[in-house]
């Protein structure tokens, strides 16, 4: 968090409505989202008690577990849960386009990709645990459980492992996301509490948003209260029915909320790179796709030596590109940048389109550009920059002097004697140069896992999940 | 009584052929680089090839000369990425060739190259690998060049900042191979009966350093001072006005170390009163014509002597913009790692807070700060420290199977700031 | 520890405070929350006079949202039953594996058979007599594990006993505190806030367990710093022990337990009638006027962090006071840190507005947030 969002906080706070921190959506959303809250059985790890799920927001199905302690009724709510995810994701696989690459084989990437929609942190990491806990299950042997149950958790597990992957929209938390967009007049801690997070976007804020008997919590755990009041005394009864009514009670706000998040952020316009990481979002979805139709065995508990390094510099990959596709999309991120002097924007009040460096065969076009501006520049002479007006663009910070800044640009304008027409900016024009830029560099490949050095323990104990996994109990 | 650094460089050279690992803790200044040099030599002559792994560029070419003023008659191949220009200094060796490939190098006794370049080679196996800065390598890069050899000696700081990334790595805790724990933690974790060696002498600590660091950020290992208490010396020439910017020279110049405190204040990060004392101290220091005596001689404290220490980069662009002389170098203690100087002047990263986080308690940071001098170090800090680390809520929370790491961050502060309250202006 | 017990003033004063409302007993958790918020006056005040914070907030009309599900309870208490029964076999079992034990067999002495007024007592020979078997001349080895036993602590001139739901487990005259929670350690991996907590109170149990054999003249490095914590595994009820060195925690604790001492300073400070009584009837109902409680507790300074909302009984009422003063402690530490000396929201705005003129030291502050602001418009229009 900057001064810019502490400001916007400040302001909120004030005025008693949340305040924007960004002027486009950075996120994708789908046209079909399937919106997921899960509720637990307090004190337990991962037991399922309740979710509601859907894509319509008009008719979302309840799914309950009437005695959570019961395996064999949780395993069924698990089936019933897949019998309602896994239609959703599979669907989407069959549409699918081919993509050519170099130096490798075309490979066939879904059209569309699903969307996972939980109202907080807590809704991703409950369906990570729900996923542990069934993928390992089998449908034969002697804890068999429907054959539906843990290619469910493969999912699950995937999608709270996207959740995790920087910038990617397969499975998002509406509170997250809300935050990204605006600040509330609330601490970050406050706003993971989504009814209170939609008050302050919407209509202020509301003491009520933490009343539990108004909003009921967004899950994944349910009000203590709730539990000892209301819940305890239906499970007692052994009616079903009074079992799920009670927990419709405890989600349907939280159901209309996530749609209503959903709404405010869709009205938002897409920002320039979320399609771009969208598609990735496509491909990864098609590569998990492609491996369960290979029959490859479920995720591995933990990442061994080789996985976790590859998936810290995918990461690591992935949220680089993020910040700089974030703040190239949208004024209000780089606005951060401008503040703490790593970019700065202004007017171009005087142009040298024609400029050369070097002699003979070895001139080279730069064409210089000065830019007036009011924001504090802290970038060294010869710093590289890009800018979000001409993506592509290379420049280089030639002298900073009284708010007038000399910059060179050193790629793409063109390979003529003159620059290509547009791709060096007018007199007048506005313009914004950073010390951002997405070059990456590609991380050196890794060992295989069956190489893993001495360093790290050697090559692991090759992993084949057994009977054991598969009768693991699930009191 | 420990062993004397000649014992211990001795015990690491006769334990390389017994283990498949060596480590080698080094605390600042111990003499990291003059192990390296002799232990690359050592192996060389041994007429095995010997492969060196650095974290930066700059070290990597600090090594190379090292070496190569050491042992002219040593081959030397460094190693580089495309974009890389060796400077001046480096061409002018005479056993010293610089390619992007290995077998452009034509063979030579010892390769040297960043770990990242050394991530991208491939098909050969080293019977040798030095690698140094291993506590600030990132595990995952070790992963990528442990196959490259057979045996490695590992010599690196563990009182400096650990590595870190830019995402959260929580779901990796609690491994034994946690990408972002350092290359040693690793090592050991799987080989936990490899010898550790530790260095006992800091050379560029002067007494009056070494166990305030040694007892603030080494609590179980410890080290001494290579120089007894009247061996440094730092000298003003000229006479002060009396000012408080001048009595906290004279007090470091008597003493190794000296406090300014500023009145309390929460202030922004970049507090310009604390930028200016800081500008005012290096300025000063010049002015007053510092010369600084020692068991090298005598030499004047010139600018490029001098170092500013920040933790933050906008406090670093601050005082830098304070027009300071180019050759002072100012950074944040991150890039200040594994430098040496006469005099630093270290803005203390928790002046002016209200509020103490994880980054300001990092023991690594503080660390680096207050253990780059030879002479004599200037701390400004506002006052309130002290009330501060008092209200600190130690709430951290706690992940099952990783080791706890010491000395603790609060503790640390603690230690540096009841010392530094004896040298206070 | 006993050196701290002081008679006098400052022990009045703080009885003063707490009036005729009952004190709340200091317990493992309450001590360890004293690390949670310890720059707060009022909760120092409030935890050293002794005061039931929960009660007092409740009468404010800000009860604390913490409240536990009765399936949570029934949980835990369930699992605490499967590790211990039959004498702690499952227990030993794990044990075994985790210490490398030679141990077959295990004694088992629950001090809680003992009554009540003799817990303590009885607590202190058991463990006075296992560890002098540690120089004895033959060494009494067989293991053992004491349940219940009633530990006690100097809290700022007060003992505390704990209460005690732990097992402490003897070997050779050696020490390791045993915790039992609920909370599931999933591929050995458990969520790092409740386990930073179950460390917390460990420590306090090692703590009062060295304490009270240093008393007896034993040394007190007997007791390992290494707790013992217990926890379901993955989805199941099968316990799993993992080994948690709690070092860290000990020595903040110990800096706490100092600072609480220190309370005189913060006594001196405060109007000689001041008093947070909740004046209880005979059913133990509070019925001091509120407002006048209010007002009381208004005199002591709170310094109220988002982080309280998660760790402190009065957090809602501390909240609304901030709100009312217009305070952007609000908005976390964070953003309180940024803004330099700045601590009214309204000072903030007034000066990113510039309606506001920057009074002296807040010159740079002004500057940023005057940037801030230009920058929010900019991007606004």
């Amino acid at each position: 968090m900057s001064l810019l969002t502490s400001l916007a906080r400040l302001r909120a706070l004030d005025e008693g409505i949340a305040q924007p921190v960004a002027t486009v959506r950075h996120c994708h959303l789908s046209r079909r989202p399937m919106v997921f809250i899960p509720l637990k059985l307090s004190g337990e790890a991962a037991a399922p008690l309740a979710a509601m799920l859907g894509t319509d927001r008009d008719d979302p199905r309840l799914l309950v577990v009437a005695q959570p302690r019961n395996r064999d009724l949780r395993f069924a709510w698990a089936a019933e849960l897949a019998g309602v995810l896994l239609p959703y994701v599979e669907a989407l696989t069959v549409d699918t386009e081919t993509v050519e690459r170099k130096n490798a084989d075309p490979y066939e990437r879904a059209v569309d990709a699903p969307q996972l929609v939980v109202p907080n942190q807590g809704g991703v990491a409950f369906t990570a645990l729900l996923g542990r806990s069934t993928r390992f299950r089998r449908a034969d042997g002697p804890y068999p459980v429907p054959g539906s149950v843990p290619l469910l958790g493969r999912w699950l597990t995937y999608f709270a492992e996207r959740a995790a992957y920087p910038g990617s929209s397969i499975m998002l938390a509406a509170t997250e996301e809300l935050g990204r967009h605006w600040a509330s007049g609330q601490s970050s801690l406050e706003d993971a509490n989504l009814a209170a997070l939609m008050s302050w976007i919407t209509t202020g804020p509301s003491d009520e948003a933490e009343d539990p008997l108004v909003w009921p919590p967004a899950g994944p755990a349910t009000d203590p209260g709730f539990d000892a009041e209301v819940l305890a005394p239906a499970i007692e009864s052994g009616s079903a029915e009074r079992v799920a009514e009670a927990l419709r009670t405890q989600l349907e706000p939280t159901w209309r909320l996530v749609w209503q998040a959903i709404d405010l952020l869709a009205a938002l316009p897409e920002g320039a790179s979320v399609a771009q990481r969208w598609e990735q979002d496509r491909g990864s979805f098609s590569g998990m796709a492609a491996h369960v139709a290979e029959g490859a065995p479920p995720q591995a508990r933990r990442d061994g030596a080789v996985a976790a390094a590859a998936r810290l510099a995918r990461m690591e990959r992935a949220q680089a590109a993020y910040d700089v596709q974030r703040a190239y999309d949208d004024p209000m991120v780089m606005a951060e940048y401008r503040l703490t002097g790593e970019a700065f924007a202004g007017e171009v009040v005087e142009t040298d389109p024609e400029n050369t460096e070097g002699e003979g065969r070895s001139r080279k076009l730069r064409p210089l550009v000065v830019v007036k501006t009011d924001d504090p520049v802290r970038l060294p002479q010869g710093t590289s920059l890009g800018t979000p007006q001409r993506r592509g663009q290379g420049a280089v910070l030639v002298a900073a002097d009284e708010g007038l800044i000399t910059v060179k640009i050193t790629k793409g304008m063109g390979r003529g004697k003159t620059a290509a027409p547009g791709s060096v900016p007018e007199v007048g024009e506005r313009v914004c140069y950073t010390s951002l830029t997405d070059d990456f560099q590609g991380s050196a490949t890794l060992p295989e896992a069956e190489a893993t050095p001495w360093t790290h323990g050697g090559p692991p104990r090759g992993y084949t999940p057994d009977d054991e996994d598969a009768q693991e109990e699930w009191s | 009584m420990t062993d004397s650094p000649e014992q211990v460089i001795q015990n690491v050279l006769a334990d390389l052929p017994r283990h498949r690992g060596v480590v080698v803790d080094s605390p600042p200044g111990a003499g990291k680089s003059t192990l390296v040099v002799r232990a690359a030599a050592h192996i060389a002559a041994t007429g095995e090839p010997l492969m060196i792994v650095a974290q930066t560029n700059e070290q990597v070419d600090d090594l190379v000369v090292r070496i190569s003023d050491k042992h002219p008659h040593l081959r030397v191949g460094r190693l580089s990425a495309g974009g890389y220009t060796p400077p001046p200094r480096l061409l002018e060796l005479a056993g010293v060739r610089v390619a992007t490939r290995v077998q452009d190098l034509n063979d030579p006794d010892i390769v040297i190259a960043t770990a990242d370049k050394w991530a991208w080679i491939s098909e050969r196996v080293w019977p040798w690998a030095i690698v140094d800065e291993a506590y600030q390598m990132r595990s995952d890069k070790l992963l990528r060049i442990a196959g490259l050899f057979e045996r490695a000696l590992f010599v690196g700081d563990p009182g400096q900042l650990d590595p870190f990334s830019i995402v959260d790595g929580d779901r990796w805790s609690g491994l034994s191979w946690d990408p972002l724990q350092s290359a040693v933690s690793v090592l050991l974790r799987h080989n936990p009966d490899l010898p550790v060696h530790r260095l006992p002498v800091s050379w560029r600590l002067p007494a009056s350093a070494a166990p305030v660091v040694s007892q603030a950020f080494y609590p179980f290992t410890g080290f001494r001072s290579g120089t007894g208490p009247g061996d440094r010396r730092l000298e003003l020439t000229t006479g002060g006005m009396g000012t408080v910017h001048d009595r906290a020279l004279e007090e470091a110049a008597r003493s190794g170390w000296a406090l300014l405190e500023l009145p309390n204040r929460h202030t922004v990060r970049t507090d310009g009163e604390a930028v200016q004392a800081v500008a005012m101290l290096a300025e000063r220091l010049l002015q007053r014509g510092a010369v600084a005596s020692s068991e090298q001689g005598e030499r004047p404290v010139t600018a490029d002597r001098i170092a500013v220490g920040a933790a933050h980069r906008d406090q670093v662009a601050a005082i830098r913009a304070a027009g300071l002389p180019p050759e002072i170098t100012v950074d944040t203690a991150n890039r200040l790692q594994g430098r040496e100087y006469d005099v630093t002047i270290v803005l203390h990263p928790l002046s002016g807070r209200r509020d103490a986080t994880a980054f300001h308690l990092e023991s690594g940071r503080l660390c680096v700060l207050a253990s780059r001098h030879r002479h004599a170090c200037v701390v400004v800090a506002r006052a309130g420290i002290a009330e501060l680390l008092d209200a600190h809520p130690s709430a951290e929370p706690v992940q099952l199977g990783v080791p706890v790491k010491f000395p603790d961050g609060w503790e640390a502060n603690q230690a540096v700031l009841e010392h530094l309250a004896r040298h206070r202006v | 520890m006993t050196g701290l017990k002081r008679e006098g003033d400052p022990v009045r004063r703080l009885e003063a405070l707490r009036g005729t409302t009952p004190p709340r007993p200091h317990d493992a958790r309450a001590i360890a929350a004293l690390a949670a918020n310890p720059g707060c006056a009022r909760r120092a005040l409030m935890d050293g006079a002794g005061i039931d914070k929960d009660a007092a907030a409740r009468h404010l009309g800000f009860p604390a949202p913490f409240g536990q599900s009765p399936f949570a309870i029934t949980r835990g208490n369930m699992f605490e039953a499967l590790v211990k029964a039959d004498g702690c076999a499952e227990l030993l079992r794990m044990l075994r594996e985790l210490l490398d034990l030679p141990v077959e067999e295990v004694a088992y002495h629950d001090v809680e058979n003992v009554g009540a007024h003799l817990r303590h007592t009885h607590t202190r020979s058991l463990l006075d007599h296992a560890a002098r078997s540690t120089t004895a001349a033959e060494p009494v080895s067989a293991a053992t594990f004491y349940d219940h036993p009633l530990l006690s602590l100097s809290i700022a001139g007060h003992t505390a006993y704990l209460e005690p739901d732990l097992v402490a487990f003897q070997l050779g005259g050696r020490f390791h505190v045993v915790e039992v929670k609920s909370f599931s350690v999933i591929d050995g991996q458990a969520d790092p806030a409740a386990v930073a907590a179950a460390a917390r109170q460990a420590a306090v149990y090692v703590l009062a367990m060295r304490t009270t054999l240093e008393e007896l003249g034993h040394d007190p490095g007997l007791v390992s710093h290494d707790v013992v914590l217990v926890c379901p595994e993955n989805f199941a009820n099968r316990p799993v022990a993992t080994l948690v060195d709690v070092r860290k925690q000990l020595a903040v604790l110990r800096r706490q337990l100092t600072r609480m001492t220190t309370l005189d300073r913060l006594l001196d400070a405060l109007p000689d009638d001041l008093t947070f009584d909740l004046r209880p009837d005979d059913d133990g109902r509070p019925t001091r006027p509120v407002a006048e409680l209010a007002d009381a507790l208004s005199r002591t300074t709170a310094r109220y962090a988002p982080d309280c909302l998660s760790t402190c009984d009065m957090c809602f009422f501390c909240r609304d006071e901030a709100r009312q003063e217009g305070a952007s402690d609000l908005l976390g530490r964070q953003v309180r840190d940024e803004l330099g000396g700045v601590a009214s929201v309204a000072e903030a705005l007034g000066l990113a507005d510039g309606t506001r003129t920057p009074a002296e030291g807040q010159e740079e502050i002004a500057r940023l947030l005057r940037n801030a602001e230009r920058l929010r418009r900019e991007c606004l229009t």
